[in-house]
């Protein structure tokens, strides 16, 4: 997180990080148009396979606007995802807007489930072992260290082997949509929430820990206890509000590392969402639809960061009144 | 950074590095345990070939568990899963390699030159790496691999451009650390080139910290190998590696859960290797940058321990230390900070202690609180207060003491008030929790308190934060909270140390007239004597630990019987003439656990005699009420 971003009220921060935003989207883009120009072979070579004949290529290519330079196929690309027109995927004729708009509650609700559920776990467990003392602090370090090194896949097949075909508790895989039942809905997504949300429990108990003894040894902690403020006030009023600076960043990472946990989480529990979209049509070189999905979440980025930093002005009075 | 390590040549720190990390075994158990992956990536596809091309084994033994003849067992088409594991090593490591090459490539001169250089050129190169964390690491390089399809080079060097800004930001956070250390001044003053001087003095010095970080993104690299491997866009089939047989492992979950182990077991393994050898790495780094620091530690207050019970002395004051003694936990054993300390305060008292800094004055505050800092323990003595004593009080009766009997303030004011609270809200909170009020009441009664400090404009100071506030108003704003329980005591631990003069003479105006107008007592600790002088009624001057003298203020004042007394009066830059220079106390106070046997100002002290230094010299109490720990008091007297 860049801390150069976060000065100023409101106002200015979110001007500033939109700023930001666009030029990220504008890279981004720009990126993945220029790499497309570097590779061999194209989208009309993709469509017509190595069959046609040459005047049909030029046609096609004329027809996709290939023949036009790099920079101008850019412009109209742009203009047209400004409109809202992402292209047509290769593989499926599909607009890729549509695509992404399909799977797209399926993602968020991986994404929201995985980082709420984070987030209290994390928290509370940051919360008790800074007050508790040093056995569970190191209990943290483990589980950190676990969470890093084990593969978030190797974890969802691990959970499908246990409480999928042993224990029989909860769908192996699949989607329900929450219109369709709420509680299978839930069901189906417990297990990809809990593979993702390992590591991530840990990131964020560990940080919540640290900011939570760095406050709690602080002159104002000292004093408000000097002066009989009571235990649960130190560690919520006083600890917690003062350590939701470094909390809220651990957390705004996390949602940025789970959009490509999705990619894992829903390829093993076959997630009809925008990770597994994006592995099929890398798989398939379906290239507008890789470079669509690809657009749609660094957008997702950019409004994590924008919500961490209006966080940031709304828990930190210092930048709100200055 | 100490003068001496920054003489130090950062060749010799670099080898030193080297070998104090061979010294952890863990950091050897990692090193090797990485040596021997890397070997087999080499050896294996060399000493088992056609594994890599073998599409299938026996089907007639597909998807069995360990034995004698596999074994890991063999997969869904019959193949062994050892030889599939080791073959797979190399297409692994060559991928961490070329990860590492390449954001080790980039970041490292990147960061050097940033950090260096500073300017424009590390402004520019800092945007870019923000810019970079914000980009989806994992989707680019699957952007890539659609463009690039199996080629698993073009994705490990973008995902190595990717993590690059994670080592420029280490890299040049280290390089800003040293930029301006007296050896690197000296080497650019005798004329050296830039290039020169940061590959032979800068680059050797930061590479502790590079590698620490190296280790880390080295297990981040592998990871992502291995997830884009299981992904199957990386390696073509039927060639394994570890990321393909755990997909390989996904897709027969139901009948054979034991094929994702090996694989995955030999990821999270190397991966642990790597991050364990970042962990000592980084302690060795620390260790290094600051030899003499030891760990710190979060102590609790922790019970305190058996020793004599002292006597209690019959006393009509409102608080009586009697022969208090604090020690903290050395590495080399206890050490005593605070040594057989006796004070008392009378109901509406003002008492002053004072002292140079390191004394135990504010120790000897927190005690009473039962707030020592870190690992200290209360060693013995008693702390009298209205006929309970405080050292043998759990941590909840200490809690009903805090604020509603006995209150504090402290030096900077600023600090002691919660930066993310409005005024208003910190004092009904201790309100409230005092007198059991509502939030109504707390509330009035919150501006009320305010105003009784003399704030000119107690409902708008109630709605700030702390920032908005001057240092003095802070320090009212304390004081009112310190009110907030009606205590009958309040410690004041320096409090007017860090305002101007004129708002000093204002607090203790205020403190004086709350005193008297509340009948508190105050218990004003501080190191100026001017300070003491204005308001105190009575003084105890500490040294190294101990009560040296203890007297109404102005026979104090007009005829200290202690030498160290003394020297603070002819320090106080007020009793100074003007034009004249000031008297200062030569040397300083000698640390706990360094106090000399016999009396411990001897060695500052003008008149010591061989006979101060033969034993531990008694506080003398003298006829007139009056106390001092001097052998030569005669001669003080006359």
């Amino acid at each position: 997180m860049a801390p150069s971003l976060v000065a100023g009220p409101t106002g200015k921060v979110v001007a500033r990080r939109l700023g930001f935003a666009l030029i990220l989207l504008l890279v981004v883009s720009v990126l993945s148009f220029v790499l497309e120009s570097l590779t061999p072979g194209n989208a009309a070579l993709e469509i017509l396979g190595t069959n046609a004949t040459r005047a049909q290529y030029v046609a096609l290519d004329k027809k996709l606007g290939l023949d036009l330079p790099i920079y101008q196929q850019y412009f109209n690309w742009l203009k047209a995802a400004i409109g809202g027109d992402l292209g047509t995927s290769v593989y499926s004729g599909q607009p890729v807007a549509h695509q992404i708009a399909q799977r797209l509650p399926v993602s968020l609700s991986l994404v929201i489930g995985a980082l709420l559920a984070s987030s209290v776990i994390g928290i509370g467990i940051g919360v008790i072992s800074a007050v508790r003392g040093r056995a569970i602090g190191r209990g943290v370090d483990v589980l950190a260290l676990i969470g890093f090194v084990l593969p978030s896949f190797w974890i969802a097949a691990e959970l499908i082997v246990i409480f999928a075909v042993r224990l029989q508790w909860l769908p192996a895989t699949g989607y329900v949509p929450l219109r369709t039942s709420p509680t299978e809905w839930l069901r189906s997504l417990v297990l990809p929430v809990a593979s993702l949300s390992l590591f991530c429990i840990a990131a964020i108990a560990k940080q919540t820990r640290e900011a939570m003894l760095d406050v709690l040894g602080s002159v104002y902690v000292r004093l408000a206890r000097a002066n009989g403020a009571s235990r649960r006030s130190i560690v919520f009023r006083h600890g917690l509000r003062n350590a939701s600076l470094p909390i809220v960043t651990v957390i705004g990472l996390q949602a940025v590392g789970l959009l490509g946990g999705t990619v894992f989480a829903e390829t093993v529990f076959a997630l009809p969402g925008l990770g597994s979209l994006l592995v099929n049509s890398a798989l398939n070189h379906d290239l507008p639809l890789v470079q669509g999905v690809t657009i749609c979440f660094t957008l997702m980025i950019v409004l994590i960061n924008l919500v961490v930093d209006v966080a940031y002005t709304w828990l930190n009075p210092r930048l709100r009144t200055a | 950074m100490s003068a001496a390590e920054a003489i130090q040549s950062p060749v010799q720190w670099h080898s030193t590095f080297g070998r104090r990390l061979l010294k952890r075994p863990l950091a050897v158990s990692c090193l090797a345990f990485l040596v021997v992956v890397g070997l087999v990536g080499v050896i294996a596809p060399i000493a088992l070939p056609g594994i890599e091309t073998q599409h299938a084994g026996n089907l007639l033994q597909v998807n069995q568990a360990p034995s004698w003849d596999h074994l890991l067992g063999t997969d869904q088409l019959g193949r062994d899963v050892l030889q599939r594991l080791l073959v797979g090593t190399r297409v692994t490591i060559v991928g961490v390699l070329e990860a590492v090459v390449v954001l080790v490539g980039i970041g490292v001169p990147v960061g050097l030159a940033a950090g260096y250089l500073g300017g424009s050129f590390d402004r520019v190169a800092m945007w870019v790496v923000d810019l970079a964390f914000s980009i989806p690491g994992i989707i680019i390089v699957i952007l890539v691999l659609s463009l690039y399809p199996e080629n698993m080079p073009a994705a490990m060097v973008t995902l190595g451009v990717l993590l690059a800004p994670l080592i420029v930001r280490v890299t040049r956070s280290a390089t800003l650390q040293i930029r301006d250390a007296p050896y690197i001044d000296a080497a650019r003053v005798s004329g050296l080139s830039g290039a020169f001087i940061v590959s032979r003095h800068v680059l050797p010095r930061v590479s502790g910290a590079v590698i620490v970080q190296v280790s880390f993104l080295a297990a981040v690299a592998l990871g992502a190998q291995a997830g884009l491997a299981f992904l199957n866009l990386l390696v073509p089939a039927p060639a394994p590696s570890w990321g393909g047989m755990v997909q390989d492992g996904t897709n027969v979950l139901l009948i054979h859960p034991w094929l994702i182990w090996p694989p995955g077991m030999a990821i999270a393994l190397t991966m642990l290797a790597f991050s364990l050898l970042g962990d000592v790495a980084r302690d060795v780094s620390t260790e290094l940058w600051s030899p003499s620091s030891t760990p710190k530690k979060r102590g609790r207050r922790s019970a305190p321990k058996r020793f004599a019970a002292v006597p209690q002395v019959e006393t009509s004051s409102l608080l009586s230390v009697q022969g208090l003694c604090i020690s903290f936990d050395s590495q080399a054993g206890p050490v005593l900070a605070v040594d057989d300390v006796s004070i008392d305060i009378n109901a509406g008292e003002v008492v002053g202690v004072v002292g140079e800094s390191g004394c135990g004055k504010s120790l000897t505050l927190a005690a009473i609180l039962g707030l020592l800092p870190g690992n200290g323990q209360i060693t013995g003595g008693r702390i009298d207060f209205e006929g309970r004593d405080l050292v043998h009080l759990s941590e909840r009766e200490l809690r009903g003491i805090r604020g509603k009997q006995i209150a504090l303030i402290a030096q900077d004011a600023m600090s002691g008030l919660d930066p993310c609270l409005r005024i208003g809200v910190q004092l009904e909170e201790l309100i409230r929790r005092h007198t059991g009020n509502g939030r109504r009441l707390a509330r009035r009664r919150a501006v009320e308190l305010l105003a009784e400090v003399h704030l000119a404009n107690p409902e708008q100071v109630a709605r700030s934060y702390a920032h908005q506030l001057s240092g003095g108003m802070a320090q009212r704003v304390a004081i009112a909270r310190a009110l907030a329980g009606e205590p009958s005591l309040l410690l004041a631990d320096e409090p007017t140390t860090a305002l101007d003069v004129t708002i000093q003479a204002e607090i203790l105006d205020l403190l004086r007239e709350l005193s008297s107008t509340r009948g508190m007592a105050v218990l004003l600790v501080s190191h100026d004597w001017g300070v003491i002088a204005d308001v105190c009624e009575r003084v105890f001057v500490m040294y190294s630990g101990e009560v040296v003298e203890h007297a109404a203020a102005m026979p104090i004042y007009r005829s200290p019987l202690h030498p160290y007394t003394k020297a603070l009066l002819l320090a106080d830059p007020r009793d100074s003439d003007r034009g004249q220079a000031l008297n200062s106390i030569g040397g300083t106070v000698p640390h706990p656990g360094e106090w000399p046997v016999g009396c411990r100002f001897q060695a500052r002290c003008g008149i010591a005699v061989s006979r101060c230094a033969e034993s531990k010299v008694r506080l003398t109490n003298l006829p007139d009420g009056r106390s001092t720990r001097c052998l030569r008091v005669e001669e003080m007297q006359a």
